[in-house]
């Protein structure tokens, strides 16, 4: 069957067509939801001709379906990469990637600034497999550099970070992989493929929590890993044995939502840029972390390897305590306080709160989580609402 | 609710019906796929008793469009046309409805076919020209029914000044505003007393939900048209309605962006030397250019038509012969499609009928999506080398 690729296509042109068939089962527009857990053979002999030739067919549910093979494809088009295999989560392409490629002996070096569920994974429960996890400061490519050694194999960061926004500079971060022959992650799921490629700077893979902008509705969870085929073969055989796929239902919606991903993406780096300006400019906020702004310490970067900044903000309010941060957090109207970002609608948390509660002063100190540190996830709304709505919870 | 009203259209059809769930605080609402809800004691009724009669999924896609239509209440159909069919209903034998010639093939044939057996009669008049419109109600007229822009012809109707017409005769003003979208129009606004959408089309926006809407702001008007719509039973299913207000979300970002690539793809299109006209309400050369522009609030819509230099047969090649301009009826999605009105959409016009009213054979209607513009130029390009 002939699917759309469309590489000389525009972005938008893309997102509504690349990997689905020109011509749909029963002439239907939209791809039908497939929810057999099963495939069937008409005889015998084209079970044997199955196995022998290696054609490419369904099987059995676990190994994936035709819809999650849709979204594969159309992530691929998006991303610029030959090959996408989707999970059930951000976590669980993660896991998936890092089962496949360490063996007991193994290393891999964090950016510090990962996701910390990421980085827990690896150093707590990767460690009874034996792989030893290293972290360095994020950014600091002397410092990886210095932490790599013959048994390291994988190389970890995010581009822009969460919830510091701090971006990689992914060719130094290829090069340095390369240089090492070691290979490299990028967790781009606050860029997207809309604001960055980093395939196209020479980094093995890329890894989204689709739950996020690619979704962009907070109704799905899913996650995905690009890279190139020869790369990725075993890491989807062992999804297949794993069985950490994606259902029928949370696949369609993900393609749906995938239609519409390049206007969402342009909408959440407008609205995003202007509340970041807006935030930096009022006189309770004392620092903004947001890539588009000329205060931001990697803006000159950010500028040169991306299209825009998305919708993530994380701001400090001037000499506010925990208390009177969570106040002004409760205080906001439109955002709805939760964890996770990249939908169409606006969510605030504090990161001490929501995700960092357990931790100590000192460990909240040391990840640069501050007390009056409030994230947002600026959503698709009428951004001049977004301001008022932040305006009134700021000045009560 | 007066707090909700002073929020911006985006911000509304995002949150508007959409608060989070008082059970979980799930924030996206649980779909509720329940066909009946259990009482507490008989004959004292909850909130929900069975879903024909209301269901907490459905009301959220309900108070979303009221909202976003700026009418008081809202209600969902299975498809458009069970949503016009709701109206007609509202009539009984002996009455009359005036009908503007642009309009739906499928509302046509409802009027002509259906409505006709209960002794309804119906008269089509320009409604365009308000004044043709107003000679044609007579004492037992009820109802005016009014597309703007029309189908296929884009033909722009003055709804103010329907409104007056209505209002001068004591008769309902009813307005298909699918073309439109309450983006670019909120026909509430302007005096008319009901409006109708096929949901299927911009506010689902994917091809892959049908549902009709009925919007009024008249609590009497509304009950009524409940009372209609839970005995007869036609509602908007559970998944399509989860799937009309997701939609929603992005209809805002995708009409405007529709509206930008179809004015582009208007002008493309109007230099082309084997087009004879271009019909789309944003060209200054369209006879509705400035109603258009005072009745639309930015834009012009992203459905257009266009008369080729060809027959009923080259009109067929152009049409099969494009890439991304998918050919199939409907409209609204974020694919583009394209069809021949006369042998697709309109076909179930009586021939004398679709001609006296301007849809001949070599008209090609363009219902435009959110591809990229530069794509969709090319793809119109070559398909008119064919040509």
């Amino acid at each position: 069957m002939e699917f759309e690729n469309h590489k000389t296509k525009g972005s938008a042109t893309r997102a509504v067509h690349s990997g689905e068939s020109a011509h749909k089962a029963l002439d239907s527009i939209t791809d039908p939801i497939v929810l057999a857990s099963t495939y069937t053979f008409v005889d015998t002999q084209s079970i044997i001709d199955y196995i022998e030739q290696g054609k490419s067919r369904e099987e059995y549910g676990r190994y994936g379906n035709p819809n999650e093979a849709v979204v594969e494809r159309k992530l691929a088009a998006l991303e610029g990469s030959e090959e996408a295999i989707v999970y059930s989560s951000g976590m669980a392409a993660l896991v998936g990637l890092v089962m496949t490629k360490l063996n007991a002996g193994d290393e891999i070096v964090f950016f510090d600034e990962c996701y910390h569920r990421s980085r827990e994974f690896c150093a707590q429960h990767l460690a009874r497999f034996g792989v030893i996890t290293r972290q360095v400061e994020a950014c600091n490519y002397e410092a990886m550099d210095a932490a790599i050694n013959q048994n390291t194999k994988l190389l970890v960061s995010e581009s822009p970070t969460n919830p510091h926004l701090s971006i990689v500079d992914l060719e130094k971060f290829a090069e340095l992989g390369q240089r090492h022959g070691v290979e490299t992650l990028i967790d781009a799921t606050l860029a997207t493929p809309y604001n960055v490629q980093p395939l196209s700077y020479g980094i093995d893979y890329v890894l989204h929590s689709a739950t996020k902008y690619l979704g962009g509705h907070n109704d799905l969870l899913a996650g995905v890993i690009c890279g190139s085929e020869q790369q990725l073969a075993d890491v989807r055989n062992l999804r297949g044995i794993m069985g950490s796929i994606n259902s029928a239902h949370n696949m369609y919606l993900l393609q749906r939502g995938l239609k519409t991903f390049t206007l969402r993406m342009q909408q959440h780096n407008a609205n995003g840029q202007a509340v970041a300006e807006f935030l930096e400019a009022h006189s309770r906020i004392s620092k903004v972390f947001y890539p588009g702004l000329k205060s931001h310490q990697y803006h000159e970067l950010a500028v040169r390897q991306m299209v825009g900044f998305g919708g993530l903000i994380t701001f400090e309010v001037d000499g506010a305590n925990w208390r009177e941060t969570a106040d002004i957090v409760d205080r906001v109207k439109i955002p709805k306080i939760a964890p996770s970002l990249g939908g169409v609608e606006s969510l605030i948390e504090q990161p001490m709160i929501m995700s960092y509660f357990e931790f100590s002063a000192d460990e909240r100190k040391q990840f640069g989580i501050r007390d009056n540190m409030i994230r947002m996830s600026v959503g698709i709304e009428d951004v001049s609402d977004i301001i008022h709505d932040l305006e009134q919870a700021l000045q009560g | 609710m007066d707090k909700e009203k002073q929020l911006k259209f985006r911000t509304r059809a995002i949150h508007v019906g959409n608060t989070a769930d008082e059970q979980t605080g799930a924030v996206v609402r649980p779909l509720h796929v329940a066909s009946t809800f259990v009482q507490k004691t008989p004959g004292e009724w909850g909130p929900y008793d069975y879903t024909r009669s209301g269901n907490p999924t459905r009301d959220a896609t309900e108070t979303t469009i009221a909202s976003l239509e700026g009418g008081s209440g809202a209600l969902a159909f299975a498809t458009g046309m069970a949503a016009t069919h709701c109206v007609s209903m509202l009539l009984s034998a002996g009455d009359h409805i005036v009908a503007g010639t642009d309009i739906y093939g499928g509302t046509y044939r409802l009027l002509h076919k259906i409505c006709n057996r209960a002794g309804i009669e119906v008269s089509l008049a320009n409604s365009s020209t308000p004044e043709t419109l107003a000679a044609a109600i007579r004492p037992e007229t009820k109802l005016i029914w009014i597309e703007s822009p029309g189908n296929p012809l884009m033909s722009i109707t003055d709804i103010a000044a329907c409104a007056k017409v209505a209002a001068e005769h004591g008769v309902l003003l009813g307005v298909d505003n699918t073309f439109a979208t309450p983006v670019l129009t909120q026909p509430l606004s302007l005096g008319a007393d009901i409006v109708m959408h096929s949901a299927t089309k911009y506010l689902g926006g994917h091809s892959d939900a049908n549902g009709g809407m009925l919007v009024v702001n008249n609590d009497d008007l509304y009950d009524k048209l409940y009372f209609i719509h839970n005995s007869v039973g036609n509602c908007m299913s559970v998944w399509d309605s989860f799937l009309v207000t997701r939609g929603i979300k992005t209809l805002e970002l995708r009409v405007r962006e529709q509206c930008r690539t179809a004015m582009l793809v208007a002008e493309y299109l109007q230099q082309h030397p084997k087009v004879k006209r271009v019909l789309y309400p944003g060209l200054a050369t369209h006879s509705g250019y400035d109603i258009a522009k005072r009745q639309m609030d930015g834009g012009f819509g992203a459905m257009l038509s266009v008369e080729i230099d060809g027959d009923f047969e080259s009109t067929k090649n152009v049409v099969a012969s494009t890439q991304l301009f998918q050919l199939a009826v409907s409209l609204g999605a974020v694919e583009s499609l394209i069809s021949q009105p006369a042998s697709m959409s309109h076909a179930s016009y009586d021939r004398e009928d679709r001609i006296a009213n301007g849809i001949h054979d070599e008209l090609i209607r363009l219902s435009v999506g959110l591809e990229h513009v530069d794509d969709l130029i090319a793809d119109l390009d070559e398909a008119l080398r064919n040509l």
